[in-house]
């Protein structure tokens, strides 16, 4: 019988749970064991960012943690960025910047964004450029998206966003 | 029939439609479909590039925990006869107009007495989770009996060359040739001669969502089900209805939203089909989806072409005749038939007027993943070797190479321009419309024009720094045939429904089509419902490969429609007791000129057509309110751009910095410009990518070398300059609203821009750079050279 | 790519975690941050039998000065790290290296102790560790004993560690407030592994140089010191013409690796190019 782990954290100001093997990865158990689909899986070895959550208010890869690590933590996916259906500045400034295409990597581009912001709130370009490229796009070519990260920040000085964080 | 239009939304910059489901993490790629029971399925692939297969014992994994079903190659073709001819195909114009010799080795779903390449599918597990399917992976036995790689194109064709294929006897498995003038007579009395080999090396489309497809058989129906991350729904199910053995009719292909494409995903692989089949084995729902060592091992590769140029020139550098022998490295299989080879052929000449040229091409079988087109399809491969081929003509003269590509230009009056060569549809080369010197000189007007620049690099040379100027400029063939489809349907509520065949990947086509529906019937984009990529909507569809989907879908919605109107105006007037001559089309409906009150909405006209009792149709019009039509393009239109760099050098580390990238750009009508942006932003940033980070490489014994992404870079936010962007528009005269296609355009210019860049750079070394990608090293080593 | 399975065990102490790898016989991989880790887990490149799960020790996560030393927990996170004002404040050679130690959201998991244990020769954490000449605590079975970063890298991925002994502390000594110091690395990517690169301290006394410490990531099998370089500068001094000798030098005293990045010829060429600017920079900055 393989071993079986009890999993218990906030996602998404929620309480969850659920049973899993150890080597069960955060983002299979976020996809499957609790219905979470919008963190994306593009790479499984902790390269493209596509998988990138908030784990405890901090941008983390969840394809190369494992669910059992996560127990007791306080997550963040993008299914939990919007509140009552209003966007959050960020997902309103890639809307209007166009800042995603297929849309695969555009979750893990905006829980990157998203911490990155709340360390720099007021950021250059450069950094901006820099912190960006922690998640690969492979539609966009980045200008729109680092637009919209851009926009985002000035949206986000003029006003206080309730996203529930750890 | 009148129309009174207010502000279009054909031209505007419309937020996308797409973006609420996809921002909020709603979105639906394949892996995210949970059905129940579903089964999950990982491949059992080879480990060795070349080798027949003695024995696949899968007894230990069909016992292993949590397995349900297990299937070697072997076994399937008991069950399965080989699937036909699924090479893509060449209409019959083009064969009788091209000399061509092509075979179509049929890949089996599962290898079953030799695999041909490393990552090639010998054996298939289905079992409860991915999980225990790729532990039950490690208990099967595969007894391979190595065969020699062949890992190289020229090697291949040696007489002592293994042969992948042996019931061809060869490793040759296509050639054509294509020409006109007469190209050796004209080399041989030129001025001047340059003889060069240009080598473009394996990349890939790398799309973020790999491939993945849910199977599911319905055993009350006898019907399938098959969601793919495809690009090609319809084609999927034509096949699906060869292996399944069941009509078109019963089967239904769907893509939900798709991770990006990008060609990669253009076609019918094995697992397309292999996993539905699975599924009706097994009676429960099947999935795979593909993860990222999979797809770098076994979703198609592209590029990887070598040409031989000749070209011979005269004093003022022009072109007097050009020849390229070319290779195309094609991998194990070819399901593309001609396709990317002919495009690299077809595109050569680009811009320029040459009157003497000639082409020919072989495809070449290695022990590598098949080759299948990926963004540009050829088109990067020819740019390359002609926009390098220019430079280094301007280098033999001493002049400026800005100079000999005006002098070679095909001018803005000479439009449209017949090349003297067929497509691949069979039709005559004829550029429509375009300017490309007007695009040369704004391109070279945005960075401060070509004196300047000069004059900048001579007084950094002086200080020991190398900048450089490098153009790549091309034309592309955009909206292809042979047809798509489009069906237009007023339904009850008065909104206009649309399906069609085209396969979105993240395009924003929801948001462009509306926007066109928009315009044609005068209704607002949120009153548009459109149905892509689902073979359940529409009966015949091609899907979107080949920057074809505006051209085509734009047309065959505006034949529609047109047709659809004829129809709703002649209801109309019998609801209105008027003549058809007296009606418009206007926001709220039809009415009569003159007189606004008088009106009938297009939902009280969808009551009207229905069949029945009291219905409002006049006599002679048949009841239903939807048209459907197949709109097969005259031909191809022709999209250009120049793509110029700014680079700088740094001849210590090898690292080029690009300071600026300016792309002056025709796709012809814009629908969207936001969206078309996008496109080509995206693949300037792909082909930047190509050209100076991305790299599949294998060794000598077919062992892929590149088989993460912490060896096949992709280029980061940190690695793609500002790309500046200029417009020009050249309406199409081919179809009705004068658009052109703008996919794929973005990734045909950064590997020319850049190489010529490097070498304005580094000129005062003498280096050429004639091979991608660019390393850094290859710099260094290349300066250090040249000091000795 | 799913990892293969394990035991799962999640220690609340030292003395139990190093009871658990005794007790699995050097078989138990340790799990830190797992952003090396796992990957290779996923690729099934490894596939220990059981896990050691450090993360519920919040006892090994701390910064501290104490006597001219920072004193650094092993699974204090390279994000702690990035924004703590202690090591940008006394160690500025590793708050620079930090920032291209992969990327936000590698360091909010990522750990100092496990980029040390895990000994990438392309990692820049061990390449500090050097130039600064640290050492580090380890605890095993037999006690607790100190490694000093020399004595600690013995190959590719491969440390002075035994099979039961954990990492529990980095030490570092403050480094003087006049030092100089620089990282110069090159990389094909922003955060990518290096595939050379060069951290130098300098302190100048008066004309001279009173230390010089050159250490090395991703040019030889494992993160080295640029022993002969240091020794030129001593003696000869910051001025440009000694920096040009102490760089060549460098280069002909490394012992670079071939691979599919580069070749053994190009990085001996960048330890030149880097050294170079490295010591420039940090000359410039040496007050």
């Amino acid at each position: 019988m393989p071993q079986l782990v009890d999993v218990r954290m906030t996602v998404n100001g929620k309480q969850a749970s659920g049973r899993c093997e150890p080597r069960k990865l955060l983002v299979d158990f976020l996809r499957e064991d609790l219905g979470l689909t919008g963190t994306h899986a593009g790479c499984e070895h902790g390269i493209c960012g596509a998988c990138t959550i908030h784990v405890n208010g901090e941008a983390a890869r969840s394809c190369i943690m494992f669910a059992v690590q996560a127990d007791g933590a306080e997550l963040l996916t993008i299914e939990g960025l919007a509140q009552n259906g209003a966007f959050h500045p960020l997902q309103e400034a890639f809307h209007e910047q166009h800042g995603l295409q297929c849309g695969f990597c555009t979750p893990g581009m905006l829980m990157a964004a998203l911490d990155f912001l709340a360390v720099n709130p007021s950021p250059t370009e450069a950094e901006i450029r820099e912190a960006m490229s922690s998640v690969v796009c492979r539609c966009t070519g980045y200008r729109d998206i680092l637009r919209a990260v851009a926009a985002a920040a000035a949206k986000m000085r003029d006003t206080v966003h309730p996203v529930r964080q750890g | 029939m009148a129309e009174q239009n207010s502000a279009p939304y054909v031209g505007r910059s419309l937020p996308r439609r797409e973006d609420r489901r996809l921002l909020t993490g709603q979105g639906q790629f394949v892996a995210d479909l949970a059905l129940p029971r579903m089964l999950h399925a990982a491949f059992v692939r080879s480990p060795m590039a070349h080798a027949r297969i003695r024995s696949v014992d899968l007894s230990r994994a069909a016992t292993a925990p949590g397995v349900a079903y297990v299937l070697s190659g072997a076994e399937l073709f008991k069950l399965l006869p080989p699937v036909p001819d699924t090479q893509l195909n060449l209409p019959n114009k083009w064969k009788a107009h091209v000399e061509h010799k092509m075979l179509a080795p049929q890949q089996p779903l599962l290898a079953t007495d030799k695999v041909r390449h490393v990552g090639e599918a010998i054996a298939v597990i289905v079992a409860e989770s991915r999980y225990a399917a790729e532990d039950a992976m490690e208990l099967v036995e595969v007894d391979l009996e190595s065969l020699p790689a062949v890992v190289d194109t020229e090697a291949a064709l040696a007489t002592q060359s293994a042969i992948l294929h042996e019931q061809f006897a060869t490793n040759l498995i296509g050639a054509f040739s294509i020409g006109k003038g007469d190209v050796d007579a004209a080399l041989a009395r030129a001025p001047h001669r340059l003889e060069r080999r240009f080598y473009h090396h394996r990349y890939a489309a790398m799309p973020m969502e790999c491939r993945g497809v849910v199977g599911v058989y319905d055993q009350r129906t006898d019907s399938a089900t098959i969601w793919s991350s495809t690009q090609v729904v319809h084609w999927l199910r034509r096949e699906a209805a060869a292996v399944l053995r069941l009509p078109e009719a019963r089967i239904r292909c769907l893509a939900l939203d798709v991770g990006g494409g990008f060609g990669v995903k253009g076609h019918v692989y094995p697992e397309d089909l292999l996993i539905p089949f699975l599924a009706r084995a097994v009676g429960r729902p099947v999935r795979w989806i593909e993860d990222r060592h999979e797809h770098l091992l076994c979703a198609c590769h592209s590029r990887d072409q070598i040409h031989d140029v000749a070209v011979g020139f005269d004093d003022a550098g022009r072109l007097l005749a050009f020849r390229d022998h070319f290779i195309v490295d094609c991998g194990a299989w070819n399901p593309i038939g001609a396709g990317i080879a002919y495009n690299t052929a077809a595109h050569l000449l680009g811009p320029y007027k040459v009157e003497n040229f000639a082409a020919d091409a072989r495809v070449v079988t290695t022990n590598k993943v098949p080759n299948a087109p990926y963004r540009g399809a050829g088109r990067p491969e020819a740019s390359f070797a002609m926009e390098r081929s220019i430079d280094l003509i301007a280098r033999v003269l001493g002049r400026d190479p800005v100079d000999v590509r005006r002098r070679n230009m095909i001018a803005g009056n000479e439009m449209p321009y017949p090349v003297g060569i067929p497509y691949r549809d069979g039709e005559p080369i004829v550029y429509d419309s375009g300017d490309f010197p007007a695009e040369l000189e704004k391109a070279l007007d945005t960075i401060g024009g070509l004196d300047a620049f000069r004059t900048r690099q001579c007084a950094a040379r002086a200080e020991g720094r190398y900048l450089g100027l490098g153009l790549g400029c091309y034309v592309e063939g955009t909206g292809v045939g042979p047809f798509e489809s489009a069906l237009v349907r007023i339904d009850p509520s008065g909104k206009i429904y649309v399906s069609s065949g085209a396969c979105p990947q993240g395009q924003g086509m929801e948001t462009i089509f509306a926007q066109i529906v928009a315009d044609a019937w005068l209704v607002e984009p949120d009153d548009v419902i459109l149905a892509l990529a689902d073979t359940a909507a529409i009966p015949i569809g091609f899907g979107t490969i080949a920057s074809r989907s505006t051209v085509t879908v734009s047309a065959a919605i505006h034949h529609a429609s047109a047709r659809l109107k004829t129809k709703a105006f002649a209801i109309a007037a019998n609801l209105l007791e008027c003549a058809v001559a007296d009606l418009e089309l206007r926001p709220g409906g039809i009415g009569i000129v003159g007189v606004p009150d008088r009106t009938v909405s297009l939902a009280d006209v969808a009551r009207a057509s229905r069949p029945g009792w009291d219905h409002g149709r006049p006599a002679g019009i048949d009841a239903g309110l939807e048209e459907t039509y197949y709109y097969e393009p005259p031909t191809v239109t022709w999209t250009s751009a120049v793509h110029l760099a700014l680079v700088e050098v740094d001849i210590d580390t090898g690292r080029i910095d690009i300071e600026r990238y300016v792309i002056a750009h025709d796709c012809g009508v814009v629908v969207n410009p936001m969206l078309v942006e996008g496109q080509i932003i995206g693949g300037a940033a792909q082909g930047l990518g190509g050209i100076l980070l991305e790299a599949l490489t294998y060794d000598a014994q077919g062992q892929l070398l590149t088989g993460s992404l912490m060896d096949y870079l992709l280029p980061t936010a940190s690695d793609i300059p500002e790309i500046e962007l200029i417009h020009q528009s050249s309406p199409s005269p081919l179809n009705p609203l004068g658009v052109k296609g703008v996919g794929e355009g973005g990734a045909i210019g950064p590997p020319a821009a850049i190489a010529n860049a490097v070498c304005d750079a580094l000129q005062p070394f003498g280096i050429e750079c004639n091979a991608t990608p660019l390393r850094p090293e290859q710099i260094v080593e290349a300066v250090k050279a040249a000091r000795r | 790519m799913k990892p293969a399975r394990f035991d799962y065990h999640a220690p609340e102490s030292v003395e139990e975690a190093v009871a658990l790898l005794g007790r699995f016989g050097g078989e138990a991989r340790v799990l830190a941050g797992g952003q090396s880790l796992v990957p290779m887990m996923n690729f099934r490149v490894v596939a220990p039998p059981a896990l050691i799960d450090l993360n519920r020790i919040p006892a090994l996560a701390y910064i501290r000065e104490e006597a001219g030393m920072v004193l650094i927990g092993a699974m204090t996170r390279q994000r702690q790290l990035e924004f703590s004002p202690v090591i940008r404040e006394r160690l500025p050679l590793l708050a620079e290296a930090i920032g291209l130690v992969g990327h936000l959201p590698t360091r909010s998991r990522g750990t100092i102790g496990g980029s040390i244990a895990h000994a990438d020769p392309s990692a820049e954490i061990p390449m500090v560790l050097q130039a600064l000449e640290g050492d580090v605590v380890a605890q095993g079975m037999r006690g607790t004993r100190r490694i000093k970063a020399a004595d600690l890298f013995r190959a590719p991925l491969t440390t002075a560690l035994e099979a039961d002994e954990i990492l529990t502390e980095i030490r570092l000594p403050v480094m003087p407030v006049k030092s100089g110091y620089a990282v110069e690395e090159f990389s094909r990517r922003h955060g990518d592994f290096a595939i050379a690169a060069i951290a130098a301290t300098v302190l100048r006394a008066g004309d001279g140089c009173a230390t010089a410490r050159l250490a090395t990531s991703g040019i030889g099998p494992v993160s080295a010191r640029l022993r002969a370089a240091e020794a030129v500068l001593e003696r000869d001094g910051l001025g440009a013409a000694a920096i040009e000798k102490a760089a060549k030098l460098a280069a002909a005293s490394v012992e670079p690796i071939t691979d599919h990045n580069a070749s053994a010829e190009f990085r001996r060429h960048l330890t030149d190019v880097l050294a170079r600017r490295a010591l420039l920079r940090a000359s410039a900055r040496a007050r």
